[in-house]
């Protein structure tokens, strides 16, 4: 009934109006003299986000280092997060089969998750929940969020990032941790995320 | 009722103009009053003005904001560009919206959401009310939306004894302090962090869980008072509300705005969503979010990018809810829609950075627009979407200098002053036929005017009325707007044109 009545109203409304076709002139890439990596690790960094730069060969040690020197308790990754990166983890490792109910996850402190893109210019890294990013409540709960980036997944702007996503799943768009600046306009780091964000750039 | 009724009067939070301090009419409504009983727009404003706390705190917001948003702008060599594109591109979805809104359906509907249309917001109120009812639970969680505080879901859920619970850190300290928000982006902005800090410590034990002795005034402690507080609610939640900044026609997708993470925890953890969403929010694909991602965290927070936006396609298996719901919304968006010139209005993306420079919002604040939407675009849309026939909707195109800052720093380029012009226009219209003071003002001064000896004659008499005119402290009706702040202008010996004359003669 209402949708009827709604989309004549809605045909009512535009008869007669003049379209338009949308001009599209705004940039699509930076330019090639842009160091796209180093652009990506001021803007994490500008938003309080920890940022290292590793080779795939040192990546088990830097996270054992990482969630040592926080203190993290213990850590939680997808079911598919490659083992050889863990070898130096000393604190308990839950791996999530999908069955895990919130309370099993609320009081894990760390989580390890991979990510699909990342943006250099605005310094967003995107997840889409691919094997190695797990579902979304993994990332949300722990207190301390280790993002894996891979170099060659770093772009340099917003329309390059989007021609690369998988429309169908979930997507989270991460901009540094959680933040608010409601009280007076002063920004405070940590809500409801993860209040910490440690973003392994590996090469 | 609202949930804050809980809280014994005595015990919420200050309520600034509330407090019978001045003995002055009240600017700050409780929820369940809505907007209802406010003042119209001049009465308001004067009663805001007069508020220096009130001043200080908006100044100072409206300034910070204000030069963030130049420089992060000014990084952007395309800025031009990028606004041409997104104003385009919803002018393209407006004027196809029919066919998009259907295509949204179709979409969200294959990927596991079910689709509501709602004309009205009782309507809208009802049908979520309904899904909320149909899982029986007695609360909710919220993620900060317009839309859901235009129709007044809150309260409509409270009639029915479900509370609806703020998860916003400036919504919950609106929402625990008793009032209303004053801007779209930062509620709150009218509090200062003594008041918040006075707020969550009478307050959040209410409700919740309590914040802790010995809170202290700094940010960052109470945004981990409101961490702690709201965690509970998260986990506890079976339904969870939310609206949408952006739909996607192409694909059915929804997408959510947002730096706390309140936002993601309403989006993830509860098994059932019930988005509500303007059919204004339409957008045909996908690769448009590329330019609504670029112009909108700019404009509104004036960051590069905002800390967390989700964007989900009805039901992921496994991932999230597992019951999505969209109501698409009216509400009055259709006659705005009807409205060639203020149609441009519906292109809006709430940003706010038409509030932030706006010297009109800067003095008055958003409490005085008597609407939840405050500042330039709320003075044009709210008129948009009721009509002008209420006095508050009519007072509110004449709440502005038409300076255009507000359209120089829209990201989707409305004319604000244009609409404005219009809308006065409507005004008048609507007033036809009737005797009105302007009315009579003006047809005085077309006749005064009209002829040269006719003006000669009433210069002469005012001349000749100069000395009890300096007597005079006030003007009555219209005119004394002047003399309530000022002088009566003083009347000159003679006129130009009588000195003009006797000048010529030496």
């Amino acid at each position: 009934m209402s949708r009827e009545a709604l989309l004549a109203d809605v045909r009512r409304a535009i008869r007669g109006s003049r379209d338009v076709d949308p001009p599209r002139g705004y940039l699509r890439s930076l330019g090639p003299e842009v160091d796209l990596v180093q652009m990506l690790v001021n803007r994490l960094e500008d938003y309080k986000a920890e940022v290292r730069r590793v080779s795939i060969k040192d990546l088990p040690n830097v996270i054992g280092k990482v969630l040592g020197q926080r203190q993290a308790g213990s850590v939680i990754v997808p079911a598919a997060l490659e083992p050889a990166w863990l070898t130096t983890v000393t604190c308990p490792v839950l791996r999530d089969d999908g069955q895990l109910s919130h309370g099993d996850i609320e009081g894990v402190g760390a989580t390890i998750t991979a990510s699909t893109v990342a943006i250099a210019q605005t310094g967003t890294i995107i997840l889409d929940g691919g094997p190695l990013q797990g579902r979304r409540i993994i990332s949300l709960l722990p207190d301390l969020h280790v993002l894996i980036v891979a170099e060659s997944d770093v772009v340099g702007t917003v329309p390059e990032a989007m021609s690369r996503l998988n429309t169908t799943s979930p997507l989270t768009w991460i901009s540094g941790p959680s933040a608010t600046s409601d009280i007076e306009l002063e920004r405070v780091e940590g809500v409801h995320g993860p209040r910490q964000l440690v973003v392994l750039l590996v090469s | 009722m609202s949930i804050v009724s809980k809280i014994p009067r005595s015990e919420r939070g200050p309520n600034r103009l509330r407090a019978a301090q001045s003995g002055e009419a009240q600017l700050h409504p409780r929820p369940d009053e809505a907007f209802l009983g406010m003042p119209v727009f001049p009465d308001a404003a004067r009663i805001a003005v007069g508020d220096t706390q009130l001043r200080r705190n908006l100044s100072h917001a409206t300034h910070t904001i204000r030069a963030k948003r130049l420089k992060v702008v000014a990084e952007m060599a395309d800025w031009q560009d990028l606004r041409m594109a997104a104003a385009g591109i919803k002018d393209h979805a407006l004027a196809n919206l029919d066919r998009y809104l259907e295509q949204f359906e179709t979409a969200a509907t294959a990927a596991g959401a079910q689709v509501h249309w709602a004309r009205d917001a009782e309507e809208a109120c009802r049908i979520a009310i309904g899904i909320a009812q149909s899982h029986g639970v007695d609360e909710v969680v919220k993620v900060k939306s317009m839309a859901t505080q235009e129709i007044g879901l809150n309260e409509a859920f409270e009639a029915e004894g479900i509370a609806a619970w703020e998860t916003d850190l400036a919504e919950l300290i609106v929402q625990l302090g008793g009032d209303t928000p004053s801007h779209f982006l930062v509620p709150a902005i009218h509090r200062n962090r003594s008041e918040i800090r006075e707020i969550f410590a009478t307050s959040m034990g209410t409700i919740g869980k309590p914040a802790p002795d010995d809170l202290t005034d700094e940010p960052a402690r109470l945004a981990e008072a409101a961490r702690a507080h709201l965690r509970q609610k998260f986990l506890r939640a079976k339904v969870a509300i939310s609206g949408a900044n952006f739909a996607v026609a192409e694909t059915g997708t929804l997408v959510v705005v947002e730096s706390e993470g309140n936002g993601r925890m309403c989006l993830t953890l509860p098994e059932v969503l019930i988005s509500v969403v303007g059919i204004e929010k339409i957008l045909p694909t996908f690769d448009d979010l590329e330019v609504f991602m670029q112009v909108l965290p700019r404009s509104s927070t004036a960051e590069r990018m905002n800390p967390y936006t989700t964007m989900w396609t009805g039901v992921t298996q496994g991932d999230g809810p597992q019951e999505a719901h969209v109501i698409l919304l009216d509400n009055g968006r259709t006659r705005a829609l009807a409205d060639e010139t203020g149609r441009q209005a519906l292109r809006c993306i709430r940003c706010s950075a038409c509030l932030n420079v706006c010297p009109v919002y800067e003095s008055v604040g958003g409490h005085a627009y008597g609407s939840v939407y405050p500042g330039p675009i709320g003075a044009i849309l709210n008129p948009l979407l009721h009509g002008v026939a209420d006095e508050h909707d009519a007072a509110l195109p004449f709440a502005s200098s038409l300076c255009g800052a507000c359209y120089e720093v829209c990201p989707v380029a409305i004319d604000i002053p244009s609409v404005l012009i219009d809308q006065r226009r409507e005004v008048v219209e609507a007033k036809h036929g009737r005797i009105d003071q302007t009315r009579l003002m003006m047809a005085g001064a077309t006749w005064v005017f009209g002829s040269g000896k006719r003006l000669a004659a009433m210069q002469k008499l005012a001349s000749l009325m100069r000395k009890p005119v300096s007597l005079l402290r006030w003007l009555p009706g219209l005119v004394g707007g002047w003399t309530r702040e000022r002088g009566v202008p003083e009347v000159p010996e003679q006129s130009f044109r009588n000195w003009w004359k006797e000048s010529e003669h030496e």
